[in-house]
């Protein structure tokens, strides 16, 4: 089963390796990873989304936990919440193809951050499936490299994640 | 007041009540030597290797309870200390490392005797830190402290730059309490968890409890007894686990796992309830997984959360200090209304005593060859159980834990869980440093002995008595015993016949030691009482039966009933 972990540290050097370092060194598998300070700074957010059984998970929770630098582990899929990733993709825009590029992004609610006569980076956030969608449309319009964030993910709701 | 860096660790140690400190100098860390040379009230054992002087720090901690210390300088002086450290994660012993690194400008340039420490021990220690500023140096040398010793302790290792030692800070005593607001371990159990494990305890007919190092590093050995006695239930020990309850208590089935007795393997694989206490359901204990206690519901008090339900899926956990969680249970159980409604065990040991009838551990000694087995078993008698016996690892590791009943603990030590080969001469030594007065023996093989003998000389120089047995086989034992059960007899390297060992005792002479030798069976006792009654360092060899093999044996991955027997 797939798994998102919020894990709040403490924003210190190494703190990352660490958390990373635990994934590889007790075999468990990470598939996406983001992670940047929050707050005043002296903490950061780390979002993985990892898949196991539920005796995996639980054990992956509890020695994330047992890191001395780890403050709080939540596994979000145990309720709604809401998940993001953003996408940039450079499409090579010749003349006749730059109407139907503009439209697809404009299909995806996406926007164009860089421009130039044979080229444009289209900039896409949303869930998994609609970054997917979009890219398939693209694809075919010539799509020269394409990067992705890893999930970000938040609680619904009033509550604190 | 304002101290360099090198001044600050001398104030931190003694804030912290240190008092002996096992290490090497070398360049990165010269300026702690310097002030070691002036400090007052610390005492410093030289080795001859940084793996000694990180078993040796692990042993002295393992006796005393308290945070061994060990120095190591950068580069080689870490990598040699990496084996002791995960020797000591892997015990969960309590223990901070202090290791010298090249100047701050130069770390990350390949400079001479660099070594990324803090990434190479990072897996090998319960927490590592990298000093970046003078400023923060004496609040890690707190927090390390604190994280050695609180929760399941463990090894913590510092790495300090060799400018942080020059620079000055302002420095103010403290007491050495910490907060750490991401670290809280669990001390208390769960009131409603330890009151479903006693319902659990009301209905079951067979119960055991099984305990590991945890109710040793807890000091909960007086609560286990109480507990057991109360209950009246059998108990049995892991390997890391003896001495947590008297080795010669009547509810005592003596150690689980590969090879532990029949009676405790099988009542662990008939019992309708398993009481685990401050111990991990390592795979040398359960053997295979899925045929280990099948019948049998299980409580599991640990303060470690991700020991519980890591191996084996456990029915009711108890996340908390084993002897606090002891404390609350006791009195649960020696109510009365528990009294009455509990069921009798009386078929149960009935049960248990057939399986002891089976005498699994019995040997016979001719008067030809020296059985292993007797050497221990004579030298248990002779020193009336109340020796401190450190051993290293392989066969007489085994027939150590087998046939030297402990009654108290903090006098068993043993590298169980990384099964280090050369852990027990400096731990010895360590073990020595701490309880100058007492007896302590240390059993090796003459494979294991190899492995740090250069610790003689740690030895020789601080006039620590050690009294060394050998069991000589002229084998890598163990190796040689899994060759013969499972690999067709064929003895790869493993035959130490042919000149593979030293003379030990020209090797005894050599380190200012006696040395002595029994090759017959009527000299073991004399050569045990010479090894007694000689001052300072001893070292005894006894030429064993060289096929001799550990039973019983539960071959890996087989259940726990599927055993070998003699």
């Amino acid at each position: 089963m797939r798994h998102v972990l919020s894990v709040l540290v403490n924003n210190e050097p190494g703190v990352l390796t660490r958390v990373s370092g635990l994934f590889s060194a007790r075999g468990f598998n990470i598939e996406s990873l983001s992670v940047a300070p929050v707050g005043d700074g002296t903490s950061s957010r780390i979002t993985m989304v990892s898949h196991g059984d539920s005796q995996i998970t639980e054990q992956i929770t509890k020695q994330l936990n047992k890191l001395i630098p780890v403050i709080r582990v939540v596994d979000l899929t145990d309720g709604p919440h809401v998940e993001r990733e953003l996408m940039l993709i450079k499409v090579a825009a010749e003349r006749d193809m730059r109407a139907e590029i503009m439209r697809i992004a404009d299909i995806f609610r996406s926007r164009v951050v860089d421009a130039t006569q044979v080229s444009f980076i289209i900039e896409v956030t949303g869930g998994s499936e609609k970054l997917d969608a979009c890219l398939a449309m693209l694809s075919p319009l010539g799509v020269v490299e394409m990067v992705r964030t890893g999930k970000v993910a938040m609680s619904r709701g009033e509550k604190r994640t | 007041m304002k101290l360099n860096g090198a001044e600050i660790f001398v104030q931190c140690l003694q804030e912290m009540n240190v008092r002996v400190v096992f290490g090497y100098p070398g360049g990165a860390i010269l300026n702690i030597y310097d002030e070691i040379y002036r400090a007052k009230n610390l005492q410093h054992i030289l080795v001859r290797h940084e793996q000694g002087a990180v078993h040796a720090a692990d042993g002295y901690a393992r006796v005393t309870g308290e945070v061994g210390v060990a120095l190591v300088t950068s580069g080689p002086g870490a990598t040699n200390a990496v084996t002791g450290l995960a020797t000591a994660h892997m015990d969960s012993v309590p223990m901070v490392c202090f290791s010298g690194q090249v100047s701050s400008s130069l770390i990350g340039n390949d400079a001479f005797q660099e070594a990324d420490t803090v990434g190479i021990t990072r897996s090998c220690t319960k927490h590592n830190y990298l000093v970046k500023k003078v400023d923060d140096l004496a609040r890690i040398i707190r927090e390390a402290f604190y994280i050695a010793r609180t929760g399941r302790p463990g090894p913590v290792l510092i790495d300090i730059p060799k400018d942080i030692l020059t620079q000055k800070t302002e420095h103010v005593y403290r007491d050495g309490r910490v907060d750490i607001p991401s670290y809280r371990p669990t001390v208390e159990g769960h009131t409603g968890q330890i009151r479903r494990a006693v319902k659990l305890l009301q209905k079951a007919h067979r119960p055991v409890i099984y305990t590991g190092g945890g109710v040793i590093l807890s000091n909960a050995a007086q609560e286990l007894k109480e507990f057991a006695h109360a209950l009246g239930a059998p108990v049995t020990n892991t390997l890391m686990g003896l001495g947590g309850f008297p080795g010669t208590d009547g509810q005592f089935l003596g150690m689980l796992g590969m090879h532990g007795t029949y009676e405790a393997n099988m009542a662990v694989t008939r019992c309708d309830l398993l009481i685990a206490i401050g111990a991990r359901f390592d795979d040398r204990v359960t053997g295979k997984i899925s045929e280990f206690a099948p019948e049998a519901e299980i409580v599991h008090i640990d303060i470690d959360p991700t020991s519980v339900s890591k191996n084996v899926k456990v029915d009711v956990p108890i996340v908390g200090d084993v002897k606090h969680v002891l404390g609350k249970m006791i009195e649960l159980v020696g109510d009365a209304a528990f009294r009455k409604q509990k069921p009798d065990y009386t078929s149960w040991w009935n049960e248990i005593e057939t399986w002891r009838r089976r005498e699994c551990l019995k040997f016979t000694q001719d008067d030809k060859v020296i059985q292993p087995q007797t050497v221990i078993k004579t030298l248990y008698e002779m020193t009336h159980g109340n020796a401190i016996v450190v051993t290293d690892v392989g066969q007489h590791q085994m027939w150590a834990a087998q046939f030297y009943a402990f009654d108290r603990p903090r006098r068993w030590l043993t590298s169980g869980g990384l099964g280090t080969m050369g852990y027990g001469l400096p731990a010895a030594l360590g073990a020595l440093v701490a309880k100058p007065d007492q007896p302590i023996f240390l059993i090796s093989g003459d494979g294991s002995i190899q492995m740090n003998i250069q610790e003689l000389g740690t030895a020789r120089q601080h006039r620590l008595p050690v009294k060394i047995i050998i069991l000589n086989n002229s084998f890598l034992g163990m190796v040689r015993q899994w060759q013969e059960l499972f690999y067709g007899r064929r003895y790869s390297e493993t035959d130490l016949s042919d000149m593979a060992a030293p003379d030990f005792q020209k090797l005894a002479e050599a380190y200012g030691a006696v040395g002595l030798l029994a090759e017959r069976p009527d000299q073991v006792e004399s050569v045990l009482r010479q090894t007694m009654e000689t001052p300072g360092m001893v070292i005894a060899e006894f030429r064993t039966n060289r096929e001799c093999n550990v039973y019983p044996m539960v071959p890996a991955g087989a259940a726990m009933s599927e055993m070998i027997l003699l």
